[in-house]
């Protein structure tokens, strides 16, 4: 790398602080928390985790941390996915495929809107629009 | 494609000495075997604090906090927490007092009341990678500083900080700053001192091997507002790794351009080298250390002039310690208002401690000013091992004195632990239980400032030795009467005399001691006795008639005198006995007395 310019290292603190924030729990609002279970494996989770990551690069969200945690004990409807956020319910949404992952991270971490017809656990039913 | 984890793995001395370097070849090995390698990355980090603990791994962003991981951990971490996404449990670590897994790495007691500013970087970035530094806001202070403020501007911010020196006396720093920029010089020099030779005191070496680069950044800005082109890092040689981050840091510094000719396209050019020491400790002291850069004889000169109007060939130059320098940057970023929030009255910021002996915690750590010692010991510290009581903390090393039970809420600053005796010093915190004998602990120190001293002038010389050998006479229980008025005299001699901070503080640890242990020495004197059972000379081991005759004690005996049949009462050889205690220790039956 040749010499850094005032806009060269700027840019480059852009870059490099966006890369590092992932690794940074501190100053997020908001938690994904897959169960990554034996159970969950084996339906998918992993795929899920990849969706997560890739959506949340893509749609610039950057609040949120994405967490494994080992089988929540729901093994009938994995990938089963714990999401916490500042001013909406923590919600636990069953059965996140792929594009289900997707949604989360547009409607729930973007938009502040639940995806309702996932929701596993509904933690206190007069939040949730039917 | 962004990774899943970071696997942080903690590559400081304290880990590195319990095979941290070989987990991290295995992690790595590990991922590449379980083909996971684009999914987690492994990053070499600096020193958490918690060495104790070490080695230590931390994976983001869970959080999960692992410890005393072995190499060949390394597999079962792979393998299921990455893998599978399931943390090992039998790593994670879990508080002494309820046994608990903490929810996160700030939950931790360890780690609950401390506020990192020095410390920020360390093992939260690689700090062989200039880019993780950078993505930290590095760098940005000297940005700042260059294109947004005058030198002026950068004086009045570091004298509104409130900012004082962080290697013992605690001189505002904005002030010594402003010396050296109110002087006409053709050349002005920046240095700074990584000599660290207070025993028991890490906390230097620690900021430079996990965050090299802001103490170039902060240098670099002192250079630009005292209008000097030239930096030396003074540091001794017993820190190879924290000399290897140093030049890899300075390297790649030049290579971007922060550091070199034209710093950043302006006209402001600033360079530095490293000067290794050989390791005296009265090198640390700023005119010895100076000359020892020119590459004389490291022994202290009378001051004034201070080195700050005139220093390193006869040139104004600043001179400051290592952990006063990592406050720099973040003092431009965030503000002099924001670091004046921190802290006590008279001492602003935080303070790094380097926290050992007999405590549960031990390790570095970093609190705000105005802390309380018992905060410390109890909150980070997790209490006295073994659940003894406090008996003292001695902090300010060779320099300082002792803080005892009393003083356990007084909010620590520079000024209350003067108050009481002590010094800040430059942060060793060791703590003591009733185990721990005052005069022996009081000898320790003055042995070092009599090996250490350069034998210059007379006071500490002389003085020193004299001490030391009243003490060591106490300790055998030769002490007389006379001994005290005798120590305090000669201290107050030295106090006065003595050309440096070397003999002027030597006499410290004695003063303290002999005002808050008086009936230590009082019993050491008058009854030949020491309370803790530390003074080998004063103890006697005699078996009562609790002894069943089991034998243990006779079997464990190095030298092989105490006699008796079995299950008949045993004695000891007096004349025979080293004194060792192992039969103290060892019997079940409370059939030996120590006295
Ligand atoms: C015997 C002796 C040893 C010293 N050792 C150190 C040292 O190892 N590191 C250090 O920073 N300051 C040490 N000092 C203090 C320095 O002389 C000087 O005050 C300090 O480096 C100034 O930096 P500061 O203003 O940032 O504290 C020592 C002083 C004395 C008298
Ligand atoms: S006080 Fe001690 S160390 Fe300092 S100059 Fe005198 S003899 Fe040397
Ligand atoms: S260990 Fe204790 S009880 Fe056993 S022989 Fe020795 S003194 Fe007696
Ligand atoms: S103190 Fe040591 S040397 Fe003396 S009797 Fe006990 S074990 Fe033997
Ligand atoms: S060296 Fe690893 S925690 Fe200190």
């Amino acid at each position: 790398m040749a010499k850094l310019t005032l806009d060269d290292l700027r840019k480059l603190r852009d870059e490099k602080k966006q890369a590092m924030n992932q690794r940074d729990a501190e100053g997020k609002t908001a938690q994904v928390i897959i169960g990554m279970g034996t159970c969950g494996i084996a339906a998918g989770a992993k795929a899920a985790f990849d969706a997560f990551l890739d959506e949340m690069d893509k749609t610039g969200v950057t609040h949120a941390t994405i967490k494994q945690t080992g089988c929540m004990g729901l093994c009938f409807s994995e990938p089963t996915v714990e999401v916490k956020m500042e001013g909406m319910p923590d919600v636990v949404y069953g059965n996140v495929d792929e594009d289900t992952a997707r949604r989360i991270v547009r409607d729930h971490l973007k938009n502040k809107t639940l995806v309702s017809d996932h929701i596993f656990d509904k933690p206190s039913t007069d939040i949730i629009k039917d | 494609m962004a990774y899943k984890n970071y696997i942080m793995v903690c590559t400081g001395t304290g880990c590195e000495s319990s095979k941290a370097g070989q987990l991290y070849e295995n992690l790595n090995a590990e991922l590449k075997a379980a083909g996971v390698e684009e999914e987690a990355q492994l990053v070499k980090t600096g020193c958490f604090g918690f060495c104790e603990q070490g080695p230590i791994v931390k994976i983001l962003p869970d959080e999960t906090f692992y410890v005393k991981v072995k190499p060949e951990d390394a597999k079962e971490i792979v393998a299921e927490h990455i893998v599978k996404g399931r943390p090992v449990d039998r790593l994670i670590y879990k508080e002494p007092s309820s046994d608990k897994t903490p929810v996160d790495t700030d939950n931790i007691g360890f780690y609950r009341k401390q506020f990192r500013i020095v410390l920020r970087n360390c093992a939260v970035i690689n700090p062989e990678i200039i880019d993780e530094y950078i993505a930290r806001d590095g760098y940005g202070a000297l940005e700042k500083a260059l294109f947004e403020m005058s030198p002026d501007d950068v004086l009045q911010e570091i004298k509104d900080s409130g900012l004082r020196g962080r290697g013992g006396a605690g001189f505002p720093t904005g002030t010594k700053w402003g010396f050296t920029k109110g002087v006409e010089a053709d050349q002005k020099y920046i240095v700074c001192n990584a000599d660290e030779g207070d025993p028991g005191a890490y906390m230097d070496r620690s900021v430079l091997e996990g965050d090299p680069h802001s103490v170039l950044e902060a240098m670099a800005i002192a250079g630009y507002t005292v209008g000097a082109s030239k930096g030396f890092i003074y540091i001794r040689a017993e820190y190879p790794l924290a000399i290897d981050r140093l030049n890899l840091a300075i390297a790649q510094a030049k290579e971007y351009g922060l550091l070199g000719d034209n710093i950043l396209g302006t006209d402001f050019s600033f360079d530095i080298e490293l000067r290794l020491g050989a390791g005296a400790f009265v090198c640390g002291e700023e005119t010895a250390l100076l000359a020892s850069i020119e590459g004389k004889r490291g022994m202290p000169i009378p001051r004034p002039p201070f080195p700050a109007v005139k220093g390193l060939w006869g040139k104004p130059t600043v001179i400051n310690n290592v952990e006063t320098w990592a406050n720099i940057p973040v003092i431009l970023l965030k503000g002099a208002k924001w670091f004046n929030s921190i802290g006590t009255e008279t001492s602003k910021g935080t303070k790094v401690f380097a926290l050992t002996g007999k405590i549960n915690n031990s390790g570095l750590i970093e609190v705000p000013m105005g802390t309380t010692l018992r905060e410390i010991i109890f909150d980070i510290g997790g209490g006295i091992a073994g659940g003894k009581p406090f008996k003292a903390a001695q902090t300010g090393g060779p320099s300082g004195g002792c803080i005892t039970p009393q003083f356990l809420d007084t909010p620590i600053d520079y000024e209350s632990l003067m108050s009481i005796g002590s010094m800040m010093g430059s942060g060793g915190m060791i703590v003591m239980d009733e185990d721990d004998c005052m005069i022996d602990v009081t000898k320790f120190y003055l042995e070092f400032t009599v090996d250490e001293s350069c034998g210059k002038c007379a006071p500490c010389r002389i003085g020193g030795r004299t001490c030391y050998n009243i003490l060591d006479r106490i300790s055998k229980g030769k002490g007389e009467v006379e001994d005290l008025q005798k120590l305090k005299d000669i201290g107050h001699a030295m106090r006065k005399a003595s050309l440096c901070g070397l003999g002027q503080t030597a006499p410290n640890p004695v003063m303290s001691t002999m005002k808050y242990f008086e009936d230590e020495y009082k019993a050491h004197i008058e009854d030949n006795k020491c309370p803790a059972g530390k003074c080998k000379d004063m103890l006697s081991f005699s078996i009562n008639d609790n002894c069943v005759g089991c034998t243990a004690c006779a079997r464990v005996c190095p030298v092989s005198c105490i006699s008796g049949e079995v299950k008949q009462k045993h004695v000891i050889d007096q004349d025979k006995c080293i004194k060792c205690g192992q039969c103290f220790t060892k019997c079940k039956f409370e059939a030996i007395d120590r006295a």
